[in-house]
């Protein structure tokens, strides 16, 4: 196995393109050290991004939305008091992923690279309409994070392609955001259901509501029937149990050792409620 | 907590110095098993079944053979032929024959130079197997048509029309059941299930081996017991004892699960084979999780009669418990622990010992008795509610005490159930008042502790300063309550002592630290050797004044004239003494063998506090309280840790430790990621209450603490759960799935 550390993201590309055999993307590390050691992969080629300028700083641009550099870290996120302000879901969510340990090392970008259904910070990144800025050896394009994840363990990404930030929308007044997950213990646990719910508001009323179940389906699952229901109520009367029956409903869990077809399905609804409640409540305060 | 009818008065016993190796292991430098070195040194890999159940139809290791850097590739060729008995169940476990009995059974081991290119050789090794059908459920390996584990595996014990799959079969009793039942105003039955919970140490199983062609070897390993380590190694490998010397490692976590042999004789065989050179191997977690460990799953039936007011007449249980493919689940002991809590005029016991493709039962903390106190507690709660009666009045009642005769034979000395029970109903977490979803379940547990075979010595230092050796590897804190006795026994400060873990050449014979036995033992064992060597010094004095030595006494540190009519000396201290060794005789050391007797039985009660979830059925340990009898409590802050660490792994086995396993019979959860032992954010603070009710067969009161506490907390969480949902579980682990099951269908989760 050879080690690259580029210094810029076309050199990146250009090692990949230029690389035989299995090439592997490295940020944190998190996921990809730990399938070397126990010998799920063997890569030909370790590209290094950390040492590219710019790759873990979080800037606000002009149009009052944020970018977020491919190896800027869990706990980098966490301590970012702005973003965690507007986007308490999302940095929730990423904040979930293993120990602080982890943190300091696990980065966004890896976790939606990782192809995990269960991965918990990217049905925040869906429901906050993110998209990822990728490099290819033709350019560079912008596509929503929704479009990457395609099955378990695998992404649309083209080999060579390089994802080279995530990039949020501006935040508007009287919209939140919430994730949460089911585990049996309290953390160091891998997302048995998983739901994120994004909601504009005006007048208390919801205006618009995006959902996205995790954990119970092939990959993340954009529940835009249950988000639907949420639309034109305050989660009133028995709007809350409708809605959890959708999602229940719209969820298509398989049976493993972390949790049965049947009880994924009985909890997610539990776990949707919960999340739509915590997302209205901030949406109400975010003024 | 009251002073006892010994009514001495300790100056170092009960206080909370240190540890002796705490600076070492909290700044990395201890020596754990991997991380000792040699010069020459290879590293060993292990191939492992990845069937359940096959037959080894051929291994063919030439490719592996071929890579550079390998040195030694060994299989069941190159061990001995001609074994029997409990010695061929130990290499048969140690690696496959003819058969793989177990996803993770060694194969092969290979030696190399590096790590990568052993591993790399295991895969190359290529086996033809030819797989059998496999039997994985305690349940279903107790049918009759099972499929067959291992041909003719039943003892003389087993009845006709047994499955074969019985490996023995135990009963016993007292009295007579059945007008037991009916004096009875209510007789109860259930059935209770267990899974199998693995001991969870930290640390996996390493060791380094060298072994000559003449015999000769050594070892390094993190182990509980060496001692145990060189005899079965030896017998495996046709080695005279004596001529392996084994040196114990620190030791990260052990709980039972290292007082047995795995990887130690493949790197003994490896280095033989490699000429001598010294092998290192060290599991992964997988490892560790597939092939060592586990205690028994369990299928029990209980049944209990009681009067109206509480008073318990008759008890019948039936254990079935499955031990892996070699036998060797703690059925026994989980039926002598079932009913040891109460004093009951007739009770009866029934166990199996059942064979299933599973790895090799190992001891684990307390073995059996946290089973037995699930079923027995749980149906007692059961009682207790149908009764509207209160579990700690309930238990009080009925409760064992000095004089009686348990329910498996022995009869008691003092014992402190009733002193335990009391500190609890005593305890404010008994009247905390709860909320909606909430509930609190009491629970009592026992362990007989264990005595056994040691050796110690003990020598004093020309500076006045004394070494302890002793064999029993430090777990718990044992070095700074070794200290600290002996200590006391000289009246010299405790940090004039250094207790030190000597290797199997410097003393006889010494069972692991298992038992709870290694501050009871090794303690008496020192306490003994240490007054020789006092009586050695007051001769030596005496001589030095001319007087008798029985005129000479020790007092704190000195010794001194018996009396007034001894003549008028000053005290002379150890000190004093220590530096005049060569004009008066030389060295002075002690040391002391025996096989230990005079346990102290330990009981302990819990309470717990839960709230589930009703809609999830997750479950959250809001308060949970340990009191137990530790007779004496040496150091108070090494004995609250074995009570909580009891504690905490008793509530991962009823929450969520579980082993899944697919339909071919292989280990789907092999990490912790997803072999949930409980994290510190799932655990509240878990409170204790030292009892003191010192057994009258230890010089300090000592009864051995470490393992009684796993006991109680299967039943009191299963209580509490069942007075914050109204549904009974009697199937652990009590997983939110199976929670929720209950509440939403009643089921009892079995």
């Amino acid at each position: 196995m050879q080690y690259h550390s580029p210094s810029s993201f076309n050199e990146a590309v250009a090692i990949s393109n230029s690389s035989s055999g299995l090439v592997k993307y490295l940020a944190g590390g998190t996921d990809v050290l730990v399938q070397l050691k126990i010998g799920t992969k063997s890569p030909d080629h370790l590209i290094d991004i950390k040492n590219i300028p710019g790759v873990r700083e979080i800037s606000l641009r002009d149009d009052g939305g944020y970018t977020i550099g491919a190896a800027v870290s869990g706990a980098q996120l966490t301590e970012h008091k702005e973003l965690s302000k507007k986007w308490p879901g999302l940095v929730e969510g990423m904040e979930l992923v293993g120990s602080a340990q982890i943190q300091s090392r696990a980065t966004l970008v890896g976790n939606l690279c990782n192809g995990s259904p269960a991965a918990d910070s990217v049905p925040g990144m869906i429901v906050a309409g993110a998209s990822v800025s990728i490099l290819n050896s033709s350019g560079t394009k912008d596509v929503l994070v929704e479009d990457i994840p395609s099955g378990p363990g695998s992404t649309s990404l083209e080999n060579g392609e390089l994802i080279t930030a995530i990039n949020l929308p501006k935040r508007k007044d009287y919209e939140g955001d919430a994730y949460l997950r089911f585990i049996p213990r309290t953390e160091m646990d891998i997302a048995v259901v998983g739901c994120a719910v994004n909601l504009s508001l005006e007048n208390g009323v919801i205006t618009s509501a995006k959902v996205v179940l995790g954990a119970v389906g092939p990959k993340v699952i954009l529940a835009h029937s249950a988000a639907d229901c949420l639309v034109g109520t305050k989660l009133d009367g028995n709007i809350l149990s409708r809605f959890s029956a959708k999602c229940s409903q719209i969820a298509k869990p398989i049976s493993d050792k972390r949790g049965s077809e049947e009880f994924r399905k009985d909890i997610i609804g539990v776990i949707a409620q919960r999340a739509a409640k915590k997302a209205y409540d901030r949406a109400l305060g975010n003024n | 907590m009251a002073k006892d009818e010994l009514a001495k008065e300790f100056k170092y016993i009960g206080t909370r110095p240190d540890r002796p190796d705490g600076f070492d292991k909290v700044t990395g430098k201890a020596k754990y098993g991997a991380d000792v070195a040699a010069v020459g040194m290879l590293h060993g890999a292990v191939l492992r079944s990845p069937y359940a159940h096959a037959r080894i139809k051929s291994i063919n290791f030439e490719k592996a053979a071929k890579l550079d850097g390998v040195k030694a590739i060994v299989t069941r060729d190159d061990f001995p032929v001609g074994i029997d008995g409990d010695t061929l169940k130990l290499l048969e476990n140690t690696i496959a024959g003819e058969f793989a009995y177990y996803d993770g059974h060694a194969i092969a081991a290979v030696a190399a130079t590096s790590v990568h290119i052993a591993k790399e050789a295991i895969n190359e090794i290529e086996v033809e197997y030819e797989v059998l059908p496999h039997v994985i459920d305690v349940d279903e390996a107790i049918k009759p048509e099972a499929p067959v584990v291992r041909e003719n595996a039943g003892d003389f014990s087993v009845p006709e029309g047994c499955s074969p799959n019985v490996a023995s079969y135990i009963e016993f009793g007292i009295g007579d059941i059945n007008s037991g039942f009916d004096k009875a105003d209510l007789v109860k039955s259930g059935r209770f299930k267990t899974e199998a919970a693995h001991q969870g140490y930290i640390e996996p199983h390493a060791c380094m081996a060298q072994l000559d062609h003449d015999g000769q070897g050594e070892m390094w390993v993190c182990t509980q017991g060496h001692w145990y380590i060189r005899q079965m190694c030896a017998s495996v490998l046709g080695l005279e004892a004596s001529k392996l010397c084994v040196t114990p490692s620190e030791i990260g976590g052990g709980f039972g699960g290292k007082t047995t042999i795995f990887i130690e004789p493949l790197a003994l065989a490896l280095s033989k084979k490699s000429g001598g050179r010294p092998v290192k191997i060290v599991m992964s977690r997988a490892e560790v999780l597939r092939a060592t460990g586990p205690t028994a799953s369990a299928s029990m039936d209980v049944k209990i009669g009681i009067t109206k007011d509480g008073y318990l007449t008759s008890g019948l249980v039936e254990f079935r418990m499955q031990g892996g493919a070699f036998g060797g689940s703690p059925v026994s002991e989980a039926l002598q622990c079932a009913f040891a809590s109460y004093n009951m005029p007739a009770v009866h016991h029934i166990g199996y010992d059942i064979l299933a493709n599973r790895p090799r039962a190992a001891a684990y903390r307390a073995p059996g008795s946290p089973m037995a106190a699930f079923a027995v507690e749980s149906l007692i709660d059961e009682i207790c509610t149908d009764l509207n009666l209160d579990p700690i009045d309930v238990r009080l009642k009925n409760a064992v005490k000095e004089g009686d005769k348990s329910s498996y034979g022995p009869k008691f000395k003092k014992i402190g159930l009733i002193e335990t029970l009391e500190a609890t109903k005593d305890h404010p977490n008994y009247s905390i008042s709860l909320g909606d979803n909430q509930g609190r379940g009491v629970a009592a547990g026992y362990w007989m502790n264990h005595g056994g075979e040691t050796s110690v010595s003990v020598s004093l230092a020309e500076d006045g300063s004394v070494n302890v050796t002793v064999g029993t590897p430090d777990i718990g804190g044992s070095r700074a309550s070794i200290a600290l006795m002996t200590a006391e026994t000289y009246g010299i400060p405790y940090n004039s002592v250094r207790v030190n873990i000597a290797e199997t050449g410097a003393l006889g014979f010494n069972e692991p630290t298992h038992g709870s036995r290694a501050t009871l033992a090794s303690g008496k064992a020192v306490y003994e050797a240490a007054n020789q060597t006092i009586s050695e010094m007051c001769k030596r004095v005496a001589k030095k004044w001319q007087i008798d030595p029985d005129a000479v006494l020790w007092d704190n540190g000195y010794a001194k004239p018996a009396g007034p009519n001894a003549g008028d000396f000053s005290p002379i201290s150890i000190k004093q003494i220590a530096s005049e060794m060569d004009q008066t005789g030389g060295p002075i050391a002690g040391h002391h063998e025996a096989s230990i007797r005079g346990v102290g039985h330990s009981f302990g009660v819990h309470i717990a506090d839960v709230e589930v979830d009703p809609e999830t059925g997750r479950i959250t340990v809001l308060r949970y309280l340990v009191a137990q009898d530790a007779g004496r409590a040496i150091h108070p802050s090494y004995v609250e840790g074995q009570f909580q660490g009891g504690a905490v792994q008793g509530i991962g086995w009823a929450l969520n430790e579980e082993y899944v396993y697919g339909t071919d019979g292989c280990l789907q959860n092999a990490a912790f990621l997803d072999y949930r032992i409980p994290v510190a954010s799932d655990l509240p603070n878990i409170d204790t209450v030292i009892v003191e009710v010192p057994n009258p067969d230890h010089p300090f009161g000592v009864r051995g603490v470490g393992e009684t506490g796993i006991a109680p907390p299967l039943p009191a969480l299963a209580n509490a759960v069942a007075a914050a949902t109204n549904v009974r579980l009697r199937s652990l682990p009590m997983s939110p799935a199976k929670v929720l099951k209950a509440i939403k269908t009643g089921s009892d989760g079995c």
